[in-house]
């Protein structure tokens, strides 16, 4: 073979080979899944409607496998309790997992606050979760990329790379983060990932007897968590920090961040 | 469902207390050994300027503890990421963090910085002591080597690298390949301890790290431990060297060993007395420096006054009063400061200040980490933290009382092995 046909028929041949090729593109099912731009999970709280029974903590743990009797949570209930006074305390023994079955107040190393029923102008329970940030400082800060925001809006993490430095941890304004105590790597809220991507609902607002809770996309103006923040006055916490949380409540005051 | 895992203590929760309110989550998760890590750091950072000084800027009066420092620096090399592994839970994927980095975040620079700077100063140190590998290979393949001296004559014959000539021209280029390397030196070590703060100063969520001061807070302080260690541990080898002599206990003086150096004690008195006092001077400069970026700080934060000072001044003036202004600038900084200007500094008196110098600068990076997580993010409640002693699990003992001790004595072993292969007191008057 002449040298010139070589050259001819291997330049016929990888060309002929990058066009076949190009038809078999890698495609990742969770990113066909994911791209949708349809869709952007968010999450709706209505804390006038919680009562801080605990049902959600308790599924929470249940359906995530987050141990039951370790002090971390996924998701929590905070009680406010405001006084004449101009006071205000707040509490979530062992994150509300019980709910709150007794009046006084839990002031850990302090002891229990006990509030006279007449000194008190108002109470009222707020739950907590991952705020599932637009700019989660979380997803900024992780050394190794082992947390990350899905195309669709929620922000997880991957147990199987996180190397447990606790940067998340720290970075995060909310709280939500802990190390999980048997897996031993950061964990938090997933927005019950593997339910609503199959069109289930978040254990949470699944367990929650009232209705104060509700996973919805946001992208949908149908939706009736989208028709609420579209038409009501809603707020998000600590907006200060520029993440853009994705948690929004009904009935939030200056006390609650 | 995990259901045998009752009971289970969380991390951080054995040594956390709580008071007020508290998110359920919130624990002191960055303990003891985030604490020595910038102190590590700082160290190591501190003690390369150090050295640099004279390798740079010609300080001919540093030029013992130029040599020391550079080694010793080494030594402590591996120790500033001991803490960062026994602080991870899985310790084992550390690597990921230079495999596979995510460069938003600080800490993914580590290893690119870490590594940097390593290669900088084992380049370094090469070039200082390749003359001293040369004659070493020629003195040991010209006599009857016992074991140790046959692996010591191995090892050098690697790290020379094949390469011989000690020819005038040849010492002239590591003299300028030196002063290179130490000058690009002090940038990458200030960039890796200005790094370390940068970790913490752009922590957001944290009201009393969130400053860009932090970075340059911790390179002074970083370089005020540094050169403050090697006063130290320069004295106290000086000390053990005068002692070794007379005895004839050569295995603290491999340079004696090596036979390159007719030293008496008087010699070594005078060399340890001169360069303590001398680096002393420095020491002095740069703890003004540190002293009023902090101060600025607090008082910056203070008449700003903003949401969180709030919270901030009860942890500063209330909770953590005894260790921020008795500990750590009182007896860290006002007495080592004090005892430093007085006239007729000897020896002594420069080791005790020192050793002061060192318990400050850690109390300032306990102020700083364990500090910063004395309260809550909602800035309702406080959380203190007791440092565990007694270790009663594989947890309690690397975040306890025993980690602190591992990390403080492994530079001082790696230093001993270090200084059999490149002797830190080596004296020569054509080296660098």
């Amino acid at each position: 073979m002449k040298r010139r046909d070589f050259l001819k028929s291997t330049a016929v041949f990888v060309s002929g080979a990058a066009v076949s090729m190009s038809a078999l593109e890698m495609l990742d099912p969770k990113e066909v899944l994911a791209q949708n731009p349809e869709l952007r999970w968010g999450f709706l709280v209505d804390t006038h409607k919680c009562v801080g029974c605990g049902m959600c903590v308790k599924a929470c743990k249940t359906e995530n496998d987050i141990p039951f009797d370790a002090n971390v949570t996924r998701t929590w209930v905070e009680r406010y309790v405001m006084t004449r006074e101009g006071e205000t305390f707040k509490d979530s023994p062992a994150g509300a997992r019980n709910g709150f079955t007794s009046k006084l107040i839990d002031q850990n190393e302090s002891g229990m606050k006990n509030v006279p029923d007449k000194d008190i102008t108002q109470a009222f329970f707020v739950p907590k979760l991952c705020n599932h940030c637009e700019l989660a400082a979380c997803v900024q800060v992780c050394p190794v990329g082992a947390t990350y925001g899905t195309k669709d809006g929620v922000v997880l993490v991957d147990r199987k790379w996180c190397i447990g430095c606790g940067y998340c941890i720290m970075g995060c304004p909310y709280g939500v983060r802990f190390f999980h105590p048997v897996v031993h790597t950061a964990d938090k809220c997933t927005l019950c990932y593997h339910r609503i991507s199959k069109g289930g609902n978040t254990a949470c607002a699944q367990a929650c007897p009232f209705g104060a809770r509700k996973v919805g996309n946001l992208r949908d103006p149908n939706d009736p968590i989208s028709k609420v923040i579209m038409s009501q006055r809603v707020g998000v916490l600590r907006p200060e920090y520029g993440t853009k949380p994705q948690c929004y409540y009904i009935g939030l005051n200056e006390e609650v961040h | 469902m995990v259901e045998q895992a009752a009971h289970l203590l969380v991390h951080g929760e054995i040594w956390t207390l709580k008071d007020l309110f508290v998110l359920p989550n919130e624990y002191v998760y960055w303990s003891i050994q985030i604490v020595l890590y910038p102190y590590m750091t700082g160290l190591v950072a501190g003690a390369f300027v150090l050295s640099s000084l004279y390798h740079v800027f010609g300080v001919e009066k540093l030029k013992e503890i130029a040599r020391f420092a550079l080694v010793f620096s080494f030594a402590l090399l591996p120790v500033a990421m001991l803490p960062l592994m026994l602080h991870l839970q899985q310790p084992f994927r550390g690597i990921h963090v230079m495999m596979t980095p995510h460069f938003t975040s600080a800490i993914s620079a580590f290893g690119i910085v870490f590594m940097t700077y390593a290669v900088i100063v084992a380049s370094e140190i090469w070039f200082v002591y390749r003359k001293f590998i040369v004659e070493s290979i020629e003195r040991l393949e010209n006599k009857q080597r016992t074991g140790l001296e046959g692996l010591l004559l191995l090892i050098y014959k690697v790290i020379s690298l094949g390469v011989r000539d000690i020819s005038p021209e040849a010492l002239q280029a590591d003299h300028k390949a030196t002063k290179i390397l130490a000058g690009i030196g002090i940038p990458v070590a200030c960039f890796l301890h200005g790094y370390a703060g940068f970790i913490f100063g752009s922590v957001k969520a944290n009201a009393l790290w969130m400053t860009p001061l932090m970075p340059v807070i911790f390179i002074m302080s970083a370089v005020v431990s540094g050169i403050a260690l090697c006063i130290v541990c320069y004295a106290i080898f000086m000390w053990l060297r005068r002692w070794a002599l007379p005895r004839g206990k050569n295995f603290f003086l491999p340079d004696q060993l090596a036979g390159t150096m007719q030293l008496t004690t008087d010699d070594l008195r005078e060399m340890q007395e001169h360069e303590t006092t001398m680096t002393a001077k420095y020491l002095r400069i740069f703890m003004i420096l540190a002293i009023t970026l902090e101060l600025l700080d607090i008082i910056f934060r203070g008449y700003t006054a903003v949401k969180s000072w709030d919270i901030l001044r009860q942890v500063i003036y209330e909770h953590d009063f005894y260790k921020i202004f008795v500990l750590q600038y009182g007896i860290g900084n006002v007495l080592p400061f004090l005892m430093l200007i007085l006239p007729g500094l000897t020896t002594r008196r420069a080791c005790v200040a020192s050793v002061l110098v060192l318990f400050g600068v850690l109390m300032m990076r306990w102020n700083v980490v364990i500090g910063g997580q004395a309260f809550s993010l909602t800035f309702d409640g406080f959380m203190e933290y007791s440092l565990p002693i007694i270790p009663h699990s594989w947890e309690t003992f690397k975040e306890g009382l025993g980690g602190v001790l591992l990390v403080f004595a492994a530079p001082f072993v790696i230093f001993y092995f270090l200084n059999m292969i490149f002797p830190a007191f080596y004296n020569d008057d054509e080296a660098h």
